[in-house]
């Protein structure tokens, strides 16, 4: 009989457990825990999980290797990676291996019960596309675009700019929402950084940019109407338009969302 | 002591000078003795020939009163011992000695020597055998002898007075002594002359060799000495002082250069080292620290959640969240030194970067009752560059500025755009050879940057050659003694194919030319035997002058003193105590040479100090 946790938490410090199982017990989670990634991967085996929040830095095997192995091994829960050696390629890294988020220590409490919230929403979405067979519920974004994990889609237009988006998945998990905190023209998005905060009744959430680049077009009707981006994720909820400073460079860590389907 | 170069210098030469000068004296006074006699001995014979003239006629009148008066007045001169005529017989018949006369003399005498030196008596004795030298005691001076035989003649057995037959062929001998005492004087004389003269001559040229080699060899070998002593202890910074242009001063050149090139080599390694630990150190003081700072955070905020009745204990676990929220800024701040992540880079314009420093900072400059003036050129073009990494660097050369000046002081901060050539600002970041292999060397740096490493063959040796990454500039390093103009071969040293441009010639010496690939940047030509230092970029070349924004901050403020003014771009170097982290400068040199630009300092301690950065309009092309 297999034993069934909500969160599976992967760190070789303590402290850091402790605090995540504080945190995860105002919302009442079940967690369980391990200090390396074999005895993380002898727990998936054995048990049921949720989400898995993963230390990038552990001993021996490290947090990427464990979570290609997660990929390899067709788990499905999904991992969210997490650092005190919190750089750019360390988040972009993550994304790109599959990780649905990331967020550097020392975090507050609000940034992680926001990210646990939304973590355990995805299991829920996809245990749901399993059940119906349908693609109905989430929609995958346009297969000309391309993602940064999950979350943020980069829409590269002819003239150079690109268009800036949160998926339809990353809106789910955090739905209703109520409010949204955009940044101003001419400031510069950095990939795998936050670049919007949006409110939900219980939280607020980062969604980290896809992509670098100036802001030289916000979607401000979002603000007005955050709703918009509820129904039409894709065209008419965009969030910025840029002008890409890395694009050749960072492209390379992007995902089609063509090999989605 | 004579293990110095000079003493031994000094010793040779001198040994050479005493023999040289020994020789020449001993010959000279030789040679004078032998002309001094051989004179005296002339005059003698020409004495004792007109003694036998004159007296011939009183011979023949038979006047022997007069002979004897004749021979006594002559004899009486100081230089002649004595005049005799002997008879056949050895007799004495006159003689300036009187007492003498009437002796008989053996054959053996000195006066009948020459003749009777074998048992027949010579017939007829030769000019040249008519002298002679001797001694009466071996303490007194020497005496020359002439003997002048007096041969019958066909008056003397015809005379009246037929004392002489005619079977006789010689009648008598004239024999004139001569005192050499004045001659020995003369030629003693001559001898303390030649030997005064010898040894002053001996003396002053050691003395003056002795001197020149101390001013041109003892004193510059003393000072290089010095020099490699100072080297040894680690004082890289020493500079051995101008010595002339001899060997000794390009030697001392050589020696500066080299010196300054380990220095060089020695910051950029403590530099790289620096900043490697540093990176590490950063790293790790993160992860470490990030670590025991969540437990913190989760918890203190965990207690704020759970404490909504306690408004005195929210209050201090506030302060605590606060404190952990600064803290997480601080190692972020770290991380983001130790990552020095690549610009984000957009068209900016300069002034306007300028203007939003100033708006930060402006509290600080008001608090200090600093004025800052601002001289902004209002025809700048916009530059690719990092808005905030430049709004970073201005910002931390204000306060930089604020805490040199205290209080009470100016800041002057002002742009313009100037053109300068490609020539000695373009660094050549990529360059392969002909089979595409790598030429870039990033363990050897020159100026700080990466050089470009090529093997070299010259008749005699085999090595690699660095050069100056910087277009135009000839900080190369040898890593093996060339002397100019003896270079057989440059090479790539991965695959060795050869780099050397058989189609071209140095337009300067005439000399071969290398030629390397800069990826999709043409060639980089330049003069293969280093006799000049001459290069050619044509794809460079063609862009022209290069458009740059220059930005000056002056200061009031304390100045930085001479000897720190290199070490201020090294990170943690700081004078600030524990005010300071010694990380400000370093990051600026940073984010300057990621733009492809310059940063310069002038100070003056006591009068202020500026900072010169140059930034092109366009980093890429120079990229």
């Amino acid at each position: 009989m297999k034993n069934k946790f909500d969160i599976l938490i992967i760190d070789d410090e303590k402290v850091v457990i402790d605090s995540i199982i504080k945190i995860a017990s105002l919302a009442n989670y079940s967690v369980d825990f391990s200090f390396d990634a074999n005895e993380a991967l002898t727990k998936l085996k054995q048990n049921e999980y949720d989400l898995i929040i993963c230390d990038i830095m552990l001993p021996e095997k490290d947090g990427f290797q464990l979570l290609e192995t997660i990929q390899n091994f067709n788990i499905e829960t999904p991992v969210i990676m997490t650092t005190g050696y919190s750089t750019i390629d360390n988040a972009v890294k993550s994304l790109y291996l599959g990780a649905i988020d990331f967020i550097p220590k020392p975090f507050s409490i609000d940034e992680m019960q926001s990210l646990l919230a939304r973590g355990l929403k995805y299991k829920s979405f996809l245990q749901q596309k399993r059940n119906t067979f349908s693609d109905g519920l989430v929609v995958s974004c346009p297969s000309r675009y391309f993602r940064l994990g999950v979350s943020c889609w980069a829409n590269l237009n002819n003239d150079g700019t690109v268009l800036i988006g949160a998926t339809n998945f990353f809106i789910k998990s955090i739905e209703p929402v109520n409010k949204i905190e955009l940044l101003k023209n001419d400031d510069v998005l950095i990939q795998a950084s936050p670049c919007a905060k949006l409110f939900s009744t219980e939280y607020v959430h980062n969604l980290n940019s896809s992509l670098s680049g100036r802001i030289i077009e916000v979607n401000k009707i979002l603000i007005e109407k955050p709703e918009i981006i509820e129904k039409d994720p894709y065209f008419e909820g965009w969030l910025y338009r840029i002008i890409p400073q890395e694009l050749e460079f960072e492209k390379q860590k992007l995902i089609p969302c063509g090999s989605d389907r | 002591m004579f293990n110095k170069i000079s003493s031994k210098l000094i010793l040779v030469v001198s040994l050479t000078a005493v023999l040289i000068i020994g020789i020449y004296s001993y010959l000279n006074i030789k040679n004078q003795t032998a002309v001094l006699l051989s004179e005296v001995e002339r005059h003698a014979n020409q004495l004792s020939e007109m003694m036998k003239n004159s007296t011939e006629d009183l011979m023949m009148r038979n006047d022997r009163e007069k002979i004897q008066l004749l021979i006594e007045k002559i004899g009486k001169d100081p230089t002649i011992n004595s005049i005799r005529l002997l008879n056949k017989e050895g007799e004495i018949i006159y003689s300036s000695v009187k007492s003498d006369i009437g002796m008989m003399l053996d054959k053996k005498a000195e006066s009948c020597f020459a003749c009777h030196a074998e048992n027949k008596p010579l017939e007829k004795l030769p000019i040249n055998n008519r002298t002679r030298f001797f001694s009466l005691h071996s303490d007194s001076s020497k005496i020359l002898g002439i003997i002048n035989p007096i041969d019958n003649k066909p008056s003397c057995y015809q005379a009246s007075c037929h004392a002489h037959s005619e079977k006789s062929t010689v009648l008598g001998v004239l024999d004139v002594t001569i005192s050499l005492k004045e001659v020995e004087k003369q030629i003693l004389h001559n001898e303390i002359q030649g030997i005064i003269f010898s040894l002053i001559a001996i003396i002053s040229i050691g003395l003056i060799i002795g001197l020149t080699i101390k001013k041109y060899v003892d004193n510059p070998v003393k000072e290089l000495v010095k020099a490699t002593e100072q080297i040894a202890i680690g004082n890289l910074t020493y500079k051995v002082k101008e010595l002339g242009k001899d060997e000794l001063g390009e030697l001392a050149k050589a020696f500066n250069e080299m010196s300054q090139k380990i220095d060089e080599t020695n910051r950029q390694l403590f530099q790289s080292s620096k900043m490697a630990s540093l990176g590490q150190l950063a790293a790790g003081v993160a992860h470490e620290i990030n670590n025991p700072l969540t437990g913190v955070l989760t918890y203190s905020s965990y207690l704020l959640k759970r404490t909504n009745d306690n408004p005195q204990l929210q209050e201090d676990l506030n302060v605590i969240v606060r404190e952990t929220l600064r803290s997480r800024e601080i190692v972020k701040g770290l991380l983001d030194f130790a990552r020095q992540s690549t610009p984000k880079k957009i068209p900016i314009d300069v002034n306007e970067i300028i203007n939003r420093a100033i708006s930060v900072v402006s509290n600080q400059l008001k608090i200090n009752k600093i004025s800052l003036e601002k001289n902004l050129s209002p025809n700048l073009p916009r530059i690719i560059a990092d808005a905030n990494q430049i709004q970073q660097v201005i910002i931390n050369l204000i306060v930089n500025s604020i805490d040199a000046i205290n209080n009470n002081g100016k800041i002057k901060i002002s742009t313009s755009a100037l053109n300068l050539p490609p020539k000695g600002i373009i660094h050549i970041k990529k360059a392969v050879c002909n089979k595409n292999h790598n030429l870039i060397d990033t363990q050897h740096k020159i100026g700080g940057k990466n050089s470009i490493k090529l093997k070299i063959k010259t008749a005699t040796n085999e090595g690699f050659v660095n050069l100056d990454p910087i277009y135009g500039k000839d900080r190369h390093y040898f890593g093996l003694n060339i002397k100019h103009g003896d270079v057989l071969n440059i090479s790539c040293p991965t695959c060795d194919s050869s780099l050397i441009d058989k189609n071209s010639k140095c337009p300067i010496c005439g000399g071969p030319v290398y030629k390397i690939t800069i990826p999709n940047q043409g060639f980089l030509e330049g003069c293969a035997s280093f006799k000049v230092d001459w290069q050619r970029w044509s794809y460079i070349d063609q862009i022209g002058e290069i458009k740059f924004v220059e930005i000056v901050i002056e200061d009031t403020g304390c100045g930085i003193p001479p000897e720190n003014l290199n070490k201020i771009f090294e990170p943690f170097f700081t004078t600030k105590g524990q005010k300071g982290t010694g990380l400000g400068l370093s990051v600026i040199w940073g984010i300057v040479d990621n733009h492809n630009g310059t940063i310069n300092v002038h100070s003056e301690v006591g009068k202020g100090t500026s900072f010169t950065i140059r930034l092109p309009e366009n980093g890429e092309i120079l990229s």
